[in-house]
């Protein structure tokens, strides 16, 4: 049973600004949902004193004083732009309103 | 811009027809020295892309570090708006594709904000409070800047391309967001300006930001919604973008309640939007309709660890919370014994800082605030600066006072020196020193002059000597003539009868 629609991966695919063929699209589809189902088992064995997830690492509490630090000369941080202008990365025009 | 053909309603009909409900989301850029999660300073007004870092530019390879001090903040701001601090949080990022996102996602929290469940009490003006309820106070980064050049000015529609400034990219946010604001009717409008300046001066009294409106460091968004009765369900809400001002934001409350009062007395139905404000012609505009552009995919940030906020030092932190400006104001006032309009209006004229130093040094309330809310505020406005750029200093106007109070000047030479003292010739000892400025008390010098004055008039001796004595007004006006307004008037009037009557 397939959870995961080649419209959810195509609004997905949008939404990330990835370009996807049709075949891709069937493809990706029923891979995520391999994908899916992997996490939904885990999702089954897990009981309710395991609680959630997101960091495996058993840290917290990492800070950086609030300590000025070097900064990369202009150039260097236009270096990879693609167009700049006036010290500024230019850009396409934007479309929609912020 | 979208022509919008519903006329809007009267403001005063809307409200009495319909109930608003508010919602308000106040950005606040904190003031560390560097930004959220790397090194780069956070000055204002630095050159274009002076203050970046790879982490800032969102390079490859790049990892983010949380800084200690904007936490620390952050939880400050959670405490005083009187909210619980979390157990534990984390950062989620906000995935959504705008160049001034250098990462095309923000680093911000979702389901886990810092602080939430909290209230402030907003003062209105004419001595009412509000209780405005806190969803949630949650951490976050700044975007950068964008430029647009071409097309229309100040118009992005028709620009041909946009330049981008990431000095601010990465600058600690925190972002305040109401519970509905239900129960304030026709005040709404006031309501929402009073609790974005509310937050405005805790920021500043927490010393977590300078929160200049001007500069951008506190910023609004504003939900509206109408229902035809506060026992209704909520309505379908707008949300009004970077409204910047104290002003705006109430006029674009209001601008919202009338024309979305004309959308539902025409029958249709308020679209669920983000809206455009503009300060020129004072009205909205529609922008994106929520859509899946609003889908931003938050998942937990996996670049940076837990923050679990230690329970003794949340408790130091409360411990360390200054007095809040409502509080104070309402200290000062019963100190000072000013009335409620005095009071006001040394606090609308952002003069209650100066007015607590001036009296500090020793002046008494009444003078300063005489000196700050008249002379002093006048020459503010004729120069256009504001009282705390005039180059006088509270204890330069306390020793000013002093003399007043000491009899060595009147308020005419106290104006004069003054004047010397704004125009950069020293403290007012040395420019009544300098210009001579000084009440003439002595009684050899006063008495040449009044005899002189005598002489010139002698009808006026013998009305005098008659028992009129209005005309003494006039020997003490030629005296204070001849000795520049520097006489003791008081003591000129002795001798004038004096030397009448002997």
């Amino acid at each position: 049973m397939s959870t995961i629609s080649r419209e959810e991966v195509a609004r997905l695919a949008g939404l990330a600004r990835i370009d996807l063929t049709e075949s891709e699209l069937t493809r990706l589809a029923g891979e995520l949902d391999v994908i899916v189902e992997a996490v939904a088992t885990v999702s089954r064995v897990a009981t309710d004193d395991v609680p959630a997830t997101s960091h495996p690492l058993p840290l917290h509490n990492v800070f950086r004083p609030d300590v000025v630090t070097a900064t990369l000369p202009v150039e260097e941080a236009l270096a990879a732009a693609p167009a700049a202008e006036d010290g500024r990365f230019a850009v396409p025009q934007i479309l929609e309103e912020d | 811009m979208t022509t919008e053909a519903t006329p809007l309603v009267d403001y005063d009909d809307a409200v009495r027809r319909y109930d608003p409900v508010l919602g308000i989301e106040v950005h606040v850029e904190l003031g560390t020295a560097s930004k959220m999660f790397d090194g780069a300073p956070t000055e204002f007004g630095a050159p274009p892309n002076t203050q970046t870092t790879p982490v800032s530019l969102g390079l490859p390879g790049s990892l983010p570090v949380v800084n200690e001090k904007a936490v620390e903040w952050a939880v400050l701001i959670g405490l005083a708006l009187n909210c619980e601090i979390a157990e534990s949080c984390r950062f989620a990022r906000k995935n959504y594709f705008y160049p001034d996102l250098p990462k095309a996602y923000q680093i911000s929290q979702y389901d886990e904000p810092i602080a939430h469940d909290g209230w402030v009490d907003v003062e209105l003006e004419d001595g009412t409070t509000v209780r405005v309820e806190i969803e949630r106070a949650h951490m976050e980064e700044d975007a950068g800047k964008n430029t647009h050049v071409g097309g229309a000015a100040g118009r992005i529609h028709g620009a041909e391309y946009s330049l981008v400034d990431y000095n601010r990219a990465g600058v600690p946010l925190v972002e305040i967001v109401t519970k509905p604001i239900t129960g304030v009717g026709a005040r709404a409008p006031e309501v929402a300006r009073a609790y974005v300046q509310t937050l405005r001066d805790m920021f500043r009294a927490l010393g977590v930001s300078e929160a200049r409106m001007e500069r951008g460091n506190v910023r609004a968004d504003v939900n509206v919604s109408l229902r035809p009765s506060p026992d209704a369900p909520l309505g379908t809400r707008t949300e009004t973008k970077n409204v910047n001002s104290f002003r705006s934001v109430e006029r674009a409350v209001r601008f919202e309640i009338s024309r979305q009062a004309g959308v539902l007395d025409s029958g249709a139905a308020v679209v669920q939007e983000t809206r455009h404000w503009h300060e020129d012609t004072g009205i909205t505009t529609p922008g994106r309709v929520k859509s899946d552009a609003e889908d931003y995919r938050y998942f937990p940030e996996p670049d940076l660890v837990p923050i679990v906020p230690d329970r003794a030092w949340v408790e130091g932190l409360r411990a360390s919370l200054p007095e809040m400006p409502a509080a104070r104001r309402r200290r000062l006032q019963a100190a000072w014994g000013y009335s409620d309009a005095e009071m006001r209006d040394v606090v609308n004229a952002g003069a209650l800082d100066l007015v607590e130093a001036t009296v500090a040094a020793g002046a008494s309330p009444a003078a300063a605030r005489k000196w700050w809310m008249g002379e002093l505020a006048r020459t503010a406005n004729e120069q256009g600066a504001s009282l705390e750029e005039l180059p006088v200093t509270p204890a330069q106007v306390a020793e000013l006072q002093g003399l007043v109070d000491a009899g060595r000047l009147n308020d005419k030479l106290a104006r004069q020196v003054l004047a010397g003292v704004l125009a950069g010739e020293g403290s007012p000892q040395e420019v009544v020193a300098a210009r001579g400025l000084e009440i003439v008390s002595d009684d050899g010098a006063l008495l040449a002059a009044v005899d002189e004055a005598l002489a010139a008039q002698p009808d006026v001796v013998e009305k005098i000597r008659g028992g009129n004595l209005g005309p003494v007004g006039a020997i003490i006006g030629a005296v204070m003539k001849a000795t520049r307004g520097q006489a003791d008037a008081a003591r000129v009037r002795e001798l004038v009868l004096e030397r009448v009557k002997g």
